[in-house]
This record gives C-alpha cells, structure tokens and sequence, in this order.
C-alpha cells in the first residue's frame, strides 16, 4: 500500500471509538420542534434535517469522502430506538471489551437533553410495553433475545441499482407516480402519497448531503498549500457533486456513490448490520473494464480507491449495544460484508479481475471491517478459490467461504425467482438474501440447550426455580429418548409461538412508528408499490430465528439415549441429580457423558441423527410461519457471540458441559468433541439439509503448518468443493496462531480437538508433552504471519 | 473376513500419498529403527499408553494394576514395560482417561467401512487409502483384503512400506496397489542391522522387484545425523543402479526429536542417543545431490 493509505489505515486504527451526541442531540431537537405530519414524511424531514445540519468531514490524505458521525469512530446514537441511560454510559465508557469512550460534554448532553426528551418514548420502550409476560420470562431466562429492541430492522444489501441510475432519476420517477395516483379507486393512494413524498424528500437530503461534501472539498482546495492535495480535492468536489445525484461515470464516482448511499442507510435508522454493496466486483466491473479501456484509469489508482473505501468501513465500529444485545453480538464490527464472485443474473461465472483486485485489497489492508466472503459456485474457477485460501491461511479469520449455488437452492425454496436468488447471496454473518429485493430480518437467538434443559425439568428454570415453560414431565417420567424428544419438541414449539407473537408485534410498531424512505429507496419493490421497507414493501420478506447451540443439544440427546436407555450406565434420577450438581460428586457420570458418549462432528450416526432430529423439530416449529410483511418465518444457525451468553445462563447439560460453559457455536461441533478430522466435521455437518435454511456456519481449525505448502492450500481447497458439493452452506477456517496454541497450554481443557502437526504425523495438541508444546509454538511463529 | 491389528485409523491425511487420504496404520513391524517416531506401531500386540495430560496423579492405577507394573514418581505416574502384561485393568480403572489402548483387532470390512465414509474428499482431490505402520507387509493376507476391498469400491491405494516381507507377499501387494511409498534407510548391510535390527538384503531386493514389476514408487529417505546421514551416496548409487524404471520420485526426511515423548509414555527407553535435527543447508545440499541425478526431490516435514 501507498504512503497514503498507510497513514489513513494506521490513523483508523489507532483511534479509539468514542461516542457522538451529535446525532441525538439534532434529533432530539427536530422531533421538539416538528410540527404534526404523517409519519413516513416525519421520518423523511428528519433524515434531512440530519444531513444538512450534521458535521460534515474530509479527512486529510482521504479520496473517498463522507463519516456517519462528525469524524471518524465518532459513533452517533439512535435515541429514537433506544436512548442510552447514564448508567449505560458509564458501562460502555468502562466496560473491559468492546469499550466506547464517553467524553464528558456527551454525557452532560444526555443528562440534561436526551434523557429527559426520549425516557419511556424510544422503540425500546414501546417494544418492551408491548410484549407479554410469558415472552417477558423467556427473554429474561434467556431461553431467547430480541434484534430490534435495540436497532432497526436492515440486514439488507444493495444490488447494482445505484450504478445506474441517480437520485434525481428516482425523483423524477417518484413524480411520475404521484401524478399517476388514483385517488378514487386506490384506496391505499394517501398512504402511498405520503410514502412517495417521504422518499422524494430523502432524493434530495442524500443529494444536498453529497453537495455539502463538494463545498467543503472545494473551500478546503483553497486553503491547501499542496497543490497535489487541491488537485485531490477539487476532483472529490466534482465526483459529489456529480453523485449521487446522477449514476456514476467512472470507477472513484461509482465507490463514491455507493459510500453515500451507506452512510444514508445507517444515519436514517441504526440498522442491523449497517449495509453492504453486495456483489462489488461485480458492480465495479463495467467501470473499471471502461477505465482501463479509455486509459483513464490505472489498476495501481482503482487499488488506492478500493484501500481508502475500505478503510471507510473500518472507521464506523457498530452503534454502541448494551444490555443482552452487548452479549449476543459482543463485537465493533458492523457486520457490512462484501461479497465476491458467485453467479451472475444469468448464470454465470461471475468472477471478474476486480474480484482479484479485491482479494490483494483485503490481503494487504487485514481490516477486521468490512467483513469479506467469496460466494464460490462450481462455476467458479479454482484460482480464485485458491487465492482466496492463501489470505484464509494467515489466520486472521477472512475471507469466509459460501456455498453460491446452495444459497441459491435456498432463495429458490423460499419462492424467489431464479435471477434474483443469483443475484443474492450472504451478508452480515452467514444470511442468505437476494440482494436489492428483500427484506430478510433477523429476529433473535434461540437458545436450543436451554430449551431441552426445560424439557428434562417439566418447564422450570433450575436457575430460578420458576415455571417458564410448559408442564411436559420430568427426565425420570421419560421410557426412551422418543419421549424426551417429543417433551423437547412440546417446549420449543412453546417458545417459538411466544418469540414469533413477538416478533410480529414488533414487525408491526416498526411499520407504524419507524418507517425508512430512504432504504426503502433501494431495495425494489417498496418504490413502485409505494410501500415502506418496513411494512412489506420489499419484494421478499423473511423473518429468521437463528437456532444457536444445536451441536450441544445434539449431543445431549446422544449421551442420554446412549447413556441411560441403551447402555444403562445411568439412571435418569442420577443423571438428573448430577446436572443438578453441575456434576460435583458426580464425575464419573460427567466422565461416561462427556467421553464415552456418541458426539456429534465425527461422523458417528447415533449422534448425527440426534442432530437431524432437532433440525427437523425447529425447521418445523419456525418455517412457514407468516409475519405481517406479508412473508415468512425461516429458520438459520449461527451465533456470533451469543453462544456464551446463552452457555452463561443455562445450566449443566447431558453432554457433560458443566454450567454456565459456552454452548456449541453455529454449526459445529462441540468444542472439543470432534476426533476424527476435518472430513468428519464436514460429512456430519453435510447431514442437515443445508438448502431449508437461511444459513448455516460451520467453524473448521487448522495448524498453519497444515496450510503452508501449496499442497496444504490445495487440500484445503478440495475440502471446500466436497462439502459445497455435499451441500453445505458456509465454511470458515480458524487457522490457530502461536497465540491460541499458548492459550490452549494454559486452558487444555477447552482446546481438546486442536490438532497440530507434529513431524511426519499429526497429534492432538494437549496430548504433547509441555516441551514439545514449546517446540510446536516456536516453529508456529515462523510458520504463521 | 480377515482380521487385523491396526493402532490408528487417521482421516484427511495429506502427507502420505497424493490428495486427502485415509491412513490405516498396521500395528507390528519386524524392524526396530532406532529413530522410530511411532513406537507404538512396533509390537504385534495390544498394549497401554499413558496420557499425562489427563492423568491427575491419584495413583488409582498403581493400585489396581494386578502386575505391580504402575509406580508412581516424583513426576508422575510410570510404567514399566517388562511387567505390564497388556491386561488394560489401568485402562478401566483411570475415571480422567490417562491411559489408553493402543491397538484394535478390526475386520477387513469394519475398516473398509470406515474409508468409503471419505469418498467424496477422495473424488474430489484425487485421494484414496494409505496403508502404512508399522509394517502392512506383515499382515499380508489383510493387507490383500483391504487392497481388493478398495479396488472394488474404486478407491486410489498406496501402501507405506518398509519393505521387510517375502518375496510373495510382495508382488500380491504389488498388483493390487496404485502405488508405494518405500522407505530407504541405508544399503550398508552392517549399519542397516546395527540400526534397524533387520538384514538390508530384503528391503533392497523387494524394490528391485517392485522396479522390475513397473510398480509406481517413491522412495522415502529418513535423514538422520549420526546414524544413516553419511549413508546417502550408497542409497543414491543403489537407486542408479536400477536402471531405467528406477523410481522418480523421491522424499528426504529430516530427522525430529518428536517422537521421543511416546517411548515414556510407552514405559520404553529411547536408544538413540541426543543427536540434533539435520540442519536446513544440509538437506538442500542433498537435494541439490539427488536432483543432479534426474530425481524429483521433496524435503518433507
């Protein structure tokens, strides 16, 4: 990378998020003084009171302009949604990870505007207000958690809309629908007028908001004594006053566009997941073919850009969370992911040379945002694997591997037309969406241990001793692991008909209280049937409960069936009193559960189809079911992080987990339970039915000396294609540094599947003696980065 | 149905033969390779080995253990080999897990059973079966079972050898496998027997007739200072002198201490005294040797 980009990539990273009250404090003042309109139009001003009033930035060195907040990782607030308590301050301003400074004129805003004006008025407290007490209880018992309590729905990705056509063609389209308005047959047709005129007003916020970047790029050439720098300047000038008002004509105007676009995005609401572009090789192609073609641009000047895009992402860590939403997704990325290769509308091998310029983008920046993928087809070429796979192996976690031509079986099964379901894909963590058409929400974890634990224990909390669930029996009333399943089955059903009264409810507030014109702008249909995003107006519209913890619960169902109906080495009554105990004094049977039972991950049947069984039982409970944006409830499997809260909060399991440990995490086994290698892992996670879910995530650990040779990437690139041919859904390789082998001498308890590469044969790493551990760490720091 | 002795069943091995392979490793050898880094893999029997990082020490085992073979020491649990009589009560008795059995007596159809499950990582790499130990030469007649199982499901074989076994066993093997991996340790017949406690004659005439067969080889050359590393211009002059078929392809093995843990474990002393590993010029030197000669040559870790 340039000297530029190094010192914009190294100023991002130094800088510490803080929190802005900017935002809060221009909201707070536009909702004081707003005089009474339609909701939709309410919204509408206020995104444009916004952009005119907020902060304008251009940072020195920058190419590509424009900050959520008033200047990089200041980090604005949402109190519309969620107003932050002064307690919750001084939490996230303390708090030992994923802090946010607080400085003391922010919390002096809050104290004596913010919180006065939205205490008991944000969607978090209407949400709250709404729901009931048995949803209350579960919430509370974490039995599952709530998306939107907190942030705005999104999940949403941008298709290649914005490079064709600028805001004022929309607006002028817009025009042309509200001419074409039937009053007298349409019933809907005020509606559909105020919801027009809330986007039209959103066209020209976002374009004022562009011109307010070129007059200050403008004033800022004057001024600079480089006359390198005003040229820079003068040139960003002239790309925002073109975009996005117009479609862009080159390569800087197209990223320069799109970055506008996301900054409206997550400036109007605190979306899930912030936004992403999609397929942007894809996207960039048709400009960068033509810049090249014309000689106006170079590969060298389209890398600078993409490196000073990127680093825009870097510079916007997630809103602050707090609360329940801090523990599920304990993290500052804002899960924008960029996805390259896959399919193209049509059909094709949509790989391209951006999609290469991408890769060495991402290899030499290593950013934890945006998060990266390939969407890899079999159509897809095995260089672009394979380069994919050199960046996998240095161990920092990206680029995550999908599965192209299953997420289309996906998008297929749920109804979507084929061209769309190509030109979909996955976004945030493992989601699959068509890109541009649909509105896909997650709603919320589901904790599927917890739940068998209230299965065993006829619905009552052992943590609390309260009665959350429905009266199924107790484990000792059970004859064989038919009967546990089905009392499972009686209680997930039971939470999923609480968690989805919820979630319709809360679907509801949003599209009455919360719309978003601006998104809405985006993603087709909402325009044309003059339809918020928020109330169905998108062309797709899921709704996902993610399962979390299903090897666990696997494996639960294993060991009991294994232990106490067909081997006999336990009673039900002592199995019962050793979860109980968590164990103490019981650890012979913590022993026979968690050694001598089938595990899931190794392609052992006895375990695999206990996992089949819990699939089936939560595709059933959850597919099908309609939300009020005219679509359906699907069902996912990943976690982020909300596998440890849920581990914190349910006590011991069958599998021989002891209290209060973190549960299995997306897909994968129990950490720990697979012996039998990688093709095991894979062959068992292969079982599920991949193609009725909205994603799966599937987590695989490598030496680095596994991977170092060519031979290494190759082997690893046969393991892709195998289990995207068997039909699994996502794969990420966690190739374990130097640093996680030290930390597994120090925890082995916790790290006793990680396989390390010996000398001529592999060996389980806690099985080796101390000093060689050393000798394996030491030759890890030359073989890793 | 043939019965077999197997310590290990390994999937997604990639270091032994081409693409993702299934690696059964036979338990037995006739050789006693000074250096051997799977000590395990020696004796044609079951026996015990001790897991220290899941022993806690509580001397249950010393208890029980009928021969009196269990002591325990300042640094932990020990056994001692000469009295163990392989009855697994240790085995039983440990609640942590500290010690485990090595060896399993498998039919031929079990392990086959096991090896289909990975078939779609061997279509998609070009992967197969590894057979390899101890030494699958000495269990013949299930080696020739697995071999033809494999064959009959389509299934790419290599068998890692070092080629102690009769003439007969030998060419059997020969038809039915795609290809060898054959180890070299030195053609000097006094160092071979000092080293291996086996005559050299046989290794070398069973490659000179797996050559004279057009069997695909490679040969492995374990390279280890202070014992065989002087011995490489005899193994290159010896692999010349095969002629035209002689194999192509060759893998040095630098020499690594790794495997001295599991000889303690095992309750065994470990002969071989402290040499250091060969040094990386070195290895490349004897590349640079090999290669002038026309062969392929890979240095494996």
């Amino acid at each position: 990378m340039n000297r530029r980009v190094a010192e914009l990539r190294e100023q991002c990273i130094q800088l510490r998020p803080e929190v802005s009250a900017e935002r809060a404090e221009l909201i707070t003042r536009f909702y004081g003084e707003a005089r009474p309109v339609s909701v939709p139009v309410f919204r509408a001003l206020a995104f444009k009171y916004l952009l005119e009033n907020k902060t304008v930035y251009i940072g020195p060195g920058e190419l590509i302009v424009g900050e959520r907040g008033p200047a990089p990782k200041a980090v604005p607030t949402y109190p519309e949604l969620c107003c932050h308590s002064l307690a919750d301050l001084d939490v996230l301003h303390s708090r030992e990870r994923v802090a946010y400074a607080v400085p003391e004129q922010v919390r002096q805003a809050y104290r004596d505007t913010i919180i006065p004006f939205w205490q008991g008025r944000s969607m978090r407290d209407l949400i709250f207000a709404a729901m009931t007490d048995p949803w209350k209880e579960a919430y509370a018992a974490g039995v599952f958690t709530e998306f939107m309590e907190q942030r705005a729905p999104g999940h949403t990705v941008a298709d290649d809309k914005i490079y064709r056509r600028g805001f004022l063609g929309v607006k002028r389209q817009i025009e042309e629908s509200l001419e074409a308005l039937d009053y007298f047959r349409n019933p809907e047709a005020y509606a559909e007028e105020q919801q027009l005129q809330a986007m039209s007003i959103c066209c020209d916020a976002i374009i004022g908001f562009a011109e307010r970047h070129a007059d200050l790029a403008r004033e800022l050439a004057r001024t600079a004594p480089n006359p390198t720098r005003r040229g820079e300047l003068l040139q960003i000038a002239e790309v925002c006053s073109r975009v996005p008002a117009h479609p862009p004509r080159d390569f800087h105007e197209a990223l320069q566009a799109y970055w506008f676009v996301h900054l409206g995005v997550i400036t109007e609401l605190n979306t899930w997941d912030a936004f992403s572009p999609g397929r942007l090789d894809q996207h960039l192609w048709p400009f960068y073919e033509k810049g090249l073609a014309e000689g106006r641009l170079t590969a060298e000047h389209a890398r600078e850009l993409l490196q000073c895009f990127w680093i825009k992402f870097m510079n916007h860590p997630a809103p602050p969370k707090v609360g329940v939403t801090a523990a599920e997704s304990s993290t500052y990325t804002d899960f924008a992911n960029i996805g390259l290769g896959g399919l193209t509308a049509t059909g094709a091998d949509g790989v391209n040379d951006v999609t290469y310029l991408l890769l060495d983008v991402i290899e030499e920046l290593r950013l934890v945002q945006p998060s990266t993928n390939i969407q890899l087809s079999a159509r897809n070429p095995d260089r672009f694997l394979k380069r994919a796979l050199t960046i996998v192996r240095q161990g920092w976690g990206q680029p995550s591997l999908f599965n192209a031509d299953v997420i289309v079986q996906e998008l297929l099964r749920q109804g979507k037309k084929v061209e769309d379901a190509r030109g979909g894909g996955a976004s945030g963590c493992v989601e699959a969406g068509a890109f541009g058409k649909e509105a896909n929400i997650l709603t919320g974890y589901l904790n599927l241990p917890k739940i068998l634990e209230l299965a065993l224990n006829d619905g009552v909390d052992s943590r609390t001793g309260r009665r959350i669930g429905r009266q199924t029996g107790a484990i000792e009333s059970f004859s064989d692991v038919g009967e546990v399943l089905l009392a499972f089955a009686a209680q997930l059903n039971h939470f999923v008909d609480v968690k989805i009264r919820g979630n319709n409810a809360i679907d509801s507030l949003y599209a009455g209280h919360m719309p978003a014109p601006f998104l809405s702008m985006l993603i087709d249909d909402c325009l044309i049937r003059a339809k918020d995003y928020n109330d169905g107006g998108a062309r797709y519209n899921s709704s996902y409960i993610q399962g979390v913890g299903i090897g666990t619960v696997a494996d639960s169902l294993a060991a009991i069936e294994h232990a106490v109906f067909d081997a006999e080495l336990c009673k039900a009554t002592e199995l019962k009193e050793a979860l109980h105990a968590d164990f103490r004094g019981h650890e012979r049977i913590q022993v026979i559960l968690r050694d001598n039972a089938p595990k899931y991950g190794n392609d052992d049947p006895r375990a695999d189809t206990a996992m089949l069984r819990v699939f089936e039982t939560l595709f059933r409970a959850v597919d099908g079911r309609p939300n009020p944006r005219g679509g359906a409830h699907r069902i996912n499997l990943l976690p982020t992080t909300c596998h440890v809260y849920f581990g914190s909060v349910t006590g011991a399991s069958a599998d021989g987990r002891n209290a209060g440990q973190p549960l299995s995490e997306g897909i994968s086994p129990v950490q720990g339970a697979d012996r039998k290698g990688p093709t095991a892992v894979l062959l068992s996670a292969a079982k599920m039915d991949h193609a009725r879910t909205g994603g799966t995530l599937l987590n695989l650990k490598f030496s680095p000396a596994t991977l170092e040779t060519q031979e290494g990437i190759d082997r690893l690139a046969h393991l892709v294609r195998a289990y995207f041919k068997l039909g699994g859904h996502h794969l990420q390789f966690n190739v374990v540094t130097a640093e996680t082998l030290r930390e597994a001498q120090l925890h082995p308890e916790s790290h006793r599947d990680l396989i390390v590469r010996v000398a001529g044969y592999s060996d389980y790493f806690h099985d080796l003696n101390p000093a060689l551990q050393d000798e394996i760490i030491a030759r890890t720091e030359h073989a890793g980065f | 149905m043939v019965r077999g002795l197997v310590f290990d069943i390994r999937r997604f091995s990639i270091h032994d033969g081409p693409g993702i392979r299934t690696a059964v490793f036979f338990k037995g050898c006739p050789a006693r390779c000074v250096w051997c880094h799977n000590p395990e893999s020696q004796d044609m029997a079951l026996e015990v080995m001790h897991r220290p990082s899941r022993c806690t020490g509580c001397g249950e085992c010393v208890r029980a253990c009928p021969a009196g073979a269990i002591v325990l020491e300042a640094g932990g649990v020990h056994a001692s080999r000469d009295r163990c009589r392989a009855c697994l009560t240790c085995v039983r008795t440990c609640r942590w897990g500290g010690w485990e059995t090595v060896g399993r007596l498998v039919e031929d159809q079990e392990v086959l059973a096991e090896i289909v499950r990975d078939i779609p990582f061997f279509d998609e790499s070009g992967g197969g079966a590894t057979f390899g130990g101890g030494e699958p030469l000495a269990q013949a007649e299930f080696l020739h079972a697995l071999l033809d199982g494999c064959r009959d499901r389509g299934i790419h074989t290599v068998v890692d050898t070092g080629g102690f076994g009769d003439e007969a066993v030998v060419l059997a093997a020969a038809v039915r496998a795609d290809l060898f991996l054959y180890d070299l340790k030195t053609t000097d017949p006094g160092r071979h027997l000092q080293l291996t406690g086996v005559p050299v004659s046989v290794p070398l005439r069973n490659l000179e007739l797996l050559v004279a067969n057009h069997r695909p080889v490679i040969v492995r050359i374990p390279v280890i200072p202070g014992a065989n590393a002087a011995d490489m211009d005899g193994i290159l002059a010896f692999l010349l002198g095969l002629g035209d078929r002689r194999p192509h392809r060759i893998d040095l093995l630098p020499y690594h201490r790794l495997g001295q843990d599991k000889y303690r474990r095992l309750g065994r002393r470990y002969w071989l005294p402290d040499v250091p590993p060969p040094d990386g010029e070195f290895m490349l030197g004897l590349q640079q040797e090999f290669l002038r000669h026309g062969f392929d040559v890979r240095i494996e870790r």
